[in-house]
């Protein structure tokens, strides 16, 4: 998948857990949780819908690099086959 | 014939908005079946009927509010005959409650609307009802006895702003917490309890499962206070008439923020009794719903006791306001790192602060004491959870 392809996925996720969020207003640079008002639970959700829709697992000690969207699409990128420079660290 | 009448979605709530019928005379319904849709202090929620049958006759139309407790529609038992004759449609009258299935004793028998030949209602409403297609007759007026006037039309057909609801929660929160301090009194226990146990055990059991299958601490959490109640069931009941009544089941509610402010608490049904995994599965689904406005009536009903946690906004104490008539709030804290001494060695553990807000006259500080010991020592075996 391209960039703008996990990206998008990404917002999609972000949408399913938080109805109410508009895609084009999420700065991707900013912390997902302060600007989404999302809690554990909300992130969780978050999580399994990146599984659902991508299937890649995110190992709950990675949760960390999943801080901002920028975060997202860079560590999801590489693991969907996305020409990031980053190598293939999990499966 | 089965009544199907206004749910009571908490022990505040006083009236309802149906703003929806999901289905229609000589539809067949069934138990767990959500028939129509209302609107309160809380927000949209859609209701279930508990019974199986056909939808006989709607009694309220849509936009009418109604108190709690109001005939809504007459339900049709399976096997049972259609009614001879249907009654007028103009003039729906609420069905007498049956002797078999009363409503609950607090729930005030709603008014029967006045019939059309009296109905007092001013020029400008008359107009109004008629441009906007309301039956007058399924509208109280608030004018000089009972004058139905514009404001009246209006009120049972203007859906609800954001800004509305927003006021109204406000409103029905102050409403209970106000009853709550003015009424119970309180008293507030603590303790801080070594989570390293339960934090160990639940970051074994999330690397080895799916995002799907994980757990979260509340849950942890949540399943302890259960279990601990088993013991102290005075913490788990309600104070009403000068008598504390025993729950019986436990039914925990779970304070939940929503986003744009304001918080519902929607139940967890005999949480005692189920598995972690389950457990956790089911609070997912219910703060979705509940963030996204998509909460049924069975998810408000029945709370025995509630728990808060604030943990993610990094509170380490909550000391809660008892939600009347319930006799006690559980709170938690946030897991943090803290220096703690064992067998005279000290060294960091997460630990949570447990707290207990209890209403005085159902409880007393050394049953207080004890229950939240007994948190603590079943935190120190989660896997026994």
């Amino acid at each position: 998948m391209t960039r703008a392809e996990v990206k998008q996925a990404v917002l999609d996720a972000l949408v399913s857990v938080v109805p109410e969020a508009s895609p084009a207003q999420i700065d991707p640079a900013a912390p997902l949780r302060e600007q989404l008002d999302i809690d554990s639970m909300d992130f969780i959700n978050f999580v399994v819908a990146l599984d659902d829709a991508l299937g890649v697992d995110v190992p709950e000690s990675e949760y960390g690099r999943l801080r901002t969207l920028d975060d997202c699409v860079d560590y999801l990128t590489p693991r969907l086959g996305g020409a990031d420079g980053e190598a293939l660290t999990h499966v | 014939m089965g009544e199907f009448r206004m749910p009571s979605l908490g022990a505040d709530m006083v009236a309802g908005t149906l703003t929806e019928w999901y289905k229609h005379p000589g539809d067949p319904v069934h138990r767990g079946d959500i028939i129509a849709a209302v609107d309160t202090d809380k927000g949209s929620i859609d209701v279930e009927i508990f019974e199986d049958g056909v939808l006989e006759q709607v009694v309220v139309s849509q936009g009418q509010k109604v108190p709690v407790g109001t005939l809504l529609a007459v339900i049709r038992a399976a096997g049972e005959p259609a009614a001879a004759a249907p009654p007028p449609a103009a003039s729906p009258t609420p069905a007498a409650p049956s002797e078999a299935a009363p409503p609950a004793a607090a729930v005030p028998a709603p008014a029967a609307p006045p019939s059309k030949s009296r109905i007092r209602v001013s020029p400008l409403a008359r107009r109004r009802a008629a441009e906007l297609g309301v039956d007058l007759a399924s509208i109280r007026g608030s004018g000089a006895e009972g004058t139905i006037l514009r404001e009246d039309v209006e009120a049972v057909t203007a859906p609800p702003s954001g800004d509305d609801r927003n006021v109204r929660m406000r409103r029905a929160i102050a409403a209970a917490m106000t009853r709550s301090k003015r009424e119970i009194p309180h008293f507030y226990l603590t303790s801080t309890i070594d989570f390293g146990p339960a934090s160990a055990w639940l970051a074994q059991w999330n690397a080895e499962r799916k995002p799907a299958e994980r757990l979260l601490p509340v849950v942890v959490l949540l399943k302890a206070t259960a279990l601990a109640l088993l013991e102290f069931p005075e913490l788990n009941a309600r104070w009403e008439n000068e008598r504390i009544e025993l729950a019986g089941e436990i039914h925990i509610g779970v304070a939940t923020s929503l986003r744009n402010g304001g918080l519902v608490v929607p139940t967890l049904h005999h949480v005692n009794k189920k598995p972690l995994p389950a457990l956790m599965l089911e609070l997912r689904d219910i703060v979705q719903r509940a963030r996204a406005g998509k909460l049924r009536s069975s998810d408000l009903a029945d709370g025995t006791i509630m728990v808060t946690s604030l943990g993610e906004r990094s509170a380490e104490l909550v000391l809660g306001v008892i939600y009347p008539p319930q006799t006690a709030i559980v709170g938690f804290g946030s897991v943090v790192e803290r220096p703690w001494v064992t067998g005279g060695v000290v060294m960091p553990r997460p630990v949570v602060t447990a707290s207990l807000a209890a209403d005085h006259r159902a409880s007393d500080g050394h049953r207080g004491a004890a229950f939240l010991a007994t948190i603590d020592r079943l935190l120190q075996s989660p896997e026994a959870l």
